[in-house]
């Protein structure tokens, strides 16, 4: 278990992650009346990137983002080999700092900016990431994720709290709107794509598909609120992440951008209102 | 046989005796470029001869009345000079934090007399603290050589007194030898007030109006501590009839409520001394003085001495409301000092404050009190110790160079200054990037604080964690951003101070790279020592995966550097709308005009600077505090 799930991560998760930007976007364009593209678009967007020459604006641009991806799936790996939940979100806010890196690195202004917005992001998400993590240990006593599923019920009955501060923050992790601070979906706005401003070619493709591995994982983590030993927790789980993506989808849709520091008010505010008490609880119960 | 002991204490201020007579520079040079090494050389004999004696605690000097006299002196004449400067100063009220503590040590000694017990206690984190103070504070000396001289050339309005600022800085570190290897309380007193001290002379040095108040409110706050101090002591020998810290200890841990208070009061003192809120304020004050003294007062002693006592004195505030408070004023200092530095734009400015700030997560540690906890706090404190004198003496080096510690000044600096920046790359990654000291520590604190229940310190720790990764990595993103102003920048750094930079530089990925060795062969015994029984804090599984995580952090970066080397890339300007002057510094503005592009970081001083959440912070803690000396004394707990 603990050599294959991470290899079906590794590979099985741009698949999915793909498959979900599809629907994405397809489910978005029926919300504005349109057609829309067929699902496989994402791939074939991939695909015709990597064909691509790569255009950069300073060499080492290259470097920070094949890290940025490396490490971030090496995170995915972790997370699904079973190992320590805290040290995963731990790595992975070190693998966020390597975007930063790539798009200040650059110096171009909306990449500059986009970065500066990143760093703004990582900084709204992370209470409430490692929250998360602690919230489980005191509910199993332990961080470890292969621990955490064989649970005799699924944590969300005791972590509703937590659950809601998560898929928040998920909004602002999937740089969706009313948090694509970093990063637009036009490229028409002020901020032009942000971080992603300066990154050409198969550059971009790496981008993309380090996206569908990072909300994969994102993705899982609500699976883990889910998940317990009975087998049907298993599709019961799969229901929710679904629900959580179009959720995600429907907020995308309907609202417009937010101001970065009302973005931080706001994260922070649902983090302690929600998970704090949650936590507060927990531990005077236990 | 124990010789280095009395020379580590006694060596250090008579070479500072020495250079205060010497007026002539090379001879200075070389007096220090000998008594450093010298000092490091006994440090490593006093490691080398407990470790022949089986690595167990030494208790020694049990009987030198000849000693405790001397020290006696030595508060007096302390307590005189402390006087006299008030005097001088027209600030009469601060004397009498020096008189009252003074006369009533004093008097409990003449009236309990000599107690039969050790005066000298080596241990693992003793011998720790000695490494630190003999190695880090050594090299700043050296540093302080080369640096003291360009700092004159450059601010020719200071009078030149560097024969006296030598000799502080020896003294200085003669005491804190004094302070981490005595056991007797009463010589703990004398050598914390002596740092008190000398860091009051450090901070004064310049003697321009800044620097004179900034030195005496460093001095009331640390003599308040020191007041705490004396009070606890008597309250407690007076009681008890005991007199080391050890007792103190363990007569805590028992239930005796005279050691319980003295705890308290010595914990308060502690608060002072590592720049806790509300007594942040004197350690940003003390960045008036010359980079070298900063260097000390963050890295390798002063502050340190705080944290010290605190781990000291864990295991008798582990689960008492003594702890419980004392860890959540570390934990609010974490968190709010760091969002304080988000919102500075002076590079000292921002190293202060983190100080401050990762001295809170160290006493939130201490006041939880657990194995674990104490375990993440000596990591912090020795990656703190090398991380910060290398910062500070990286920054001051820049600012000889650039003329500036702006942080918008240091745009580009790895291409303009690379060496200054790869180390100061180095210095803020052994900060805070995973897997290095401070986040196996924080992963250690946080599972730590949840099993004691500590609400408030999980949140402060979960907070603060994001907001500390926010000016670090805002700092580094600086430091990489392809520059823009491309005038060449002359690196005028002296050799001396490079040497120092490298060996802290080595120093610091030394430590990233073999933590679990020191884990397991240092940081273990000192915990069984502190703790008496004691088990492993992290699982072998964990250790091992922190391992592969420092590989593949040190790795994948490096083996993506090199074969992105062999891509093909076509470079492009940057995007600007099209709007581009031929390069990336320049655009056409709406006049038709070419404007130079000039990128730059938000640092929302005016909602989350000093001026608008220092008071309120100060206000509450000191709320908090009173609260606990309420609860304690009046003996609701």
């Amino acid at each position: 278990m603990r050599i294959l799930m991470p290899i079906l991560f590794l590979l099985l998760a741009p698949l999915a992650g793909g498959l979900l930007d599809g629907m994405d976007r397809k489910i978005s364009a029926r919300m504005q009346r349109r057609v829309g593209p067929p699902i496989l678009q994402p791939f074939y967007d991939v695909q015709k990137l990597f064909a691509k020459q790569r255009i950069v604006v300073t060499n080492s641009q290259t470097f920070l983002m094949i890290t940025y991806m490396v490490l971030i799936i090496f995170t995915g790996c972790m997370f699904y080999s079973g190992v320590d939940m805290l040290m995963c979100f731990f790595m992975l806010s070190t693998a966020g700092i390597f975007l930063y890196f790539s798009a200040v690195v650059t110096d171009s202004p909306y990449s500059y900016i986009g970065g500066q917005r990143e760093l703004f992001q990582e900084m709204c998400c992370e209470p409430a990431v490692l929250l998360t993590a602690l919230g489980f240990y005191i509910l199993e006593g332990s961080f470890q994720t292969s621990d955490l599923i064989k649970a005799d019920r699924s944590a969300i009955l005791a972590l509703p709290g937590f659950f809601v501060a998560f898929l928040f923050i998920l909004t602002i992790k999937m740089r969706k709107s009313p948090f694509d601070e970093s990063t637009s979906h036009h490229p028409h706005q002020e901020l032009v794509k942000g971080v992603t401003t300066e990154l050409g070619g198969s550059n971009l493709a790496l981008f993309q598909i380090t996206e569908w591995y990072e909300n994969v994982l994102m993705l899982s983590v609500v699976a883990l609120f889910i998940l317990n030993k009975n087998p049907w927790s298993i599709l019961c789980a799969v229901l929710v992440v679904l629900a959580t993506y179009f959720l995600e989808i429907l907020i995308d849709n309907t609202s417009a951008r937010m101001k970065s520091q009302k973005m931080l008010q706001l994260s922070w505010a649902v983090t302690i209102a929600a998970a704090g008490v949650n936590l507060v609880i927990l531990i005077l119960v236990r | 046989m124990w010789w280095s002991i009395p020379f580590l204490i006694i060596f250090p201020m008579c070479i500072g005796a020495l250079l205060y007579c010497i007026h002539v520079q090379k001879v200075r040079k070389g007096i220090a470029y000998v008594a450093t090494p010298a000092i490091m050389a006994a440090t490593i004999d006093l490691v080398v001869t407990y470790f022949n004696h089986g690595g167990q605690p030494v208790d020694l000097y049990v009987n030198v009345p000849a000693a405790s006299h001397f020290i006696t002196a030595g508060e007096i004449a302390l307590m005189i000079f402390v006087t006299w400067k008030c005097i001088r100063a027209k600030k009469y009220w601060i004397s009498l934090l020096s008189i009252v503590p003074t006369i009533m040590i004093v008097n409990m000694e003449f009236k309990l007399g000599e107690m039969e017990a050790a005066h000298i206690r080596v241990d693992h984190l003793s011998l720790l603290m000695c490494l630190i103070v003999a190695f880090v504070g050594g090299l700043i000396t050296i540093y302080a050589m080369g640096y003291m001289d360009g700092y004159h050339q450059h601010h020719t309005e200071v009078p030149e007194r560097r024969h006296f600022f030598f000799m502080v800085v020896y003294v200085f570190i003669g005491a804190m030898f004094g302070f981490v290897l005595s056991s007797d309380l009463v010589w703990i007193d004398f050598f914390w007030e002596t740092t008190s001290v000398c860091s009051f002379l450090l901070i004064g040095y310049t003697q321009s109006e800044e620097a004179v108040t900034n030195s005496f409110r460093a001095l009331w706050m640390n003599l308040l501590g020191g007041t705490a101090l004396a009070f606890g002591i008597v309250y407690f020998e007076t009681a008890a009839k005991a007199s080391t810290l050890q007792a103190l200890v363990q007569n805590s841990q028992d239930g005796v409520r005279a050691a319980a208070i003295c705890v308290m009061l010595m914990a308060f003192a502690a608060l002072t001394k590592a720049a806790q809120l509300p007594f942040s304020t004197w350690l940003i004050g003390a960045m008036v003085a010359p980079t070298p003294s900063s260097a000390l007062l963050h890295s390798a002693t002063m502050v340190k001495a705080g944290i010290y006592i605190l781990f000291r004195l864990a295991p008798a505030m582990s689960g008492t409301m003594t702890g419980y408070f004392i860890a959540g004023i570390g934990g609010f200092t974490f968190f709010m000092t760091s969002v304080i530095a988000i919102g500075q734009v002076d590079a000292k400015k921002v190293l202060a404050y983190s100080t401050i700030s990762n001295l809170g997560l160290m006493v939130a540690c201490a006041g939880i009190g657990r194995p674990e906890t104490i375990w993440a706090g000596v990591f912090l404190m020795m990656f703190h110790a090398i991380s910060k004198s290398l910062m500070f003496q990286d920054v001051g080096a820049t600012e000889n160079c650039l003329h500036s510690r702006h942080l918008e000044d240091m745009h580009g600096l790895l291409y303009r200054l690379p060496k200054l920046a790869v180390f100061m790359f180095i210095g803020i990654a052994g900060m805070y990037l995973a897997p290095f000291g401070m986040l196996i520590s924080k992963w250690s604190a946080l599972r730590a604080s949840v099993d004691s229940k500590n609400v408030l310190v999980i949140l402060f720790i979960v907070f603060g964690s994001a907001t500390t990764s926010f000016y670090w990595s805002k700092w580094l993103g600086k430091i990489i951003s392809r520059t823009m102003h491309n005038e060449p920048v002359k690196d005028i750094t002296k050799k001396n101070e490079m040497v120092s930079l490298s060996i802290h530089a080595v120093a610091m990925v030394a430590l990233c790279a073999l933590f679990p060795v020191v884990s397991n062969i240092y940081v273990h015994p000192l915990l069984a020592e502190t703790f008496g029984t004691y088990t492993d804090v992290l699982s072998s599984g964990i250790m091992n995966m922190l391992v592969i995580l420092i590989l593949v952090v040190f790795l994948v970066p490096l083996v993506a550097y090199l074969s992105s080397r062999q891509l093909h890339t076509n470079m492009k300007l940057s995007y600007m709308n099209g709007a581009n002057c031929g390069n990336d510094n320049t655009f056409t503005d709406s006049f038709g005009d070419p404007k130079k592009l000039h990128m730059a970081n938000d640092y929302f001083t005016e909602r989350i600077g000093r001026h608008a959440l220092m008071v309120p912070c100060q206000l509450a803690v000191t709320a908090a505090i009173v609260v606990m000396f309420c609860i304690v004394l009046g003996g609701v707990a």
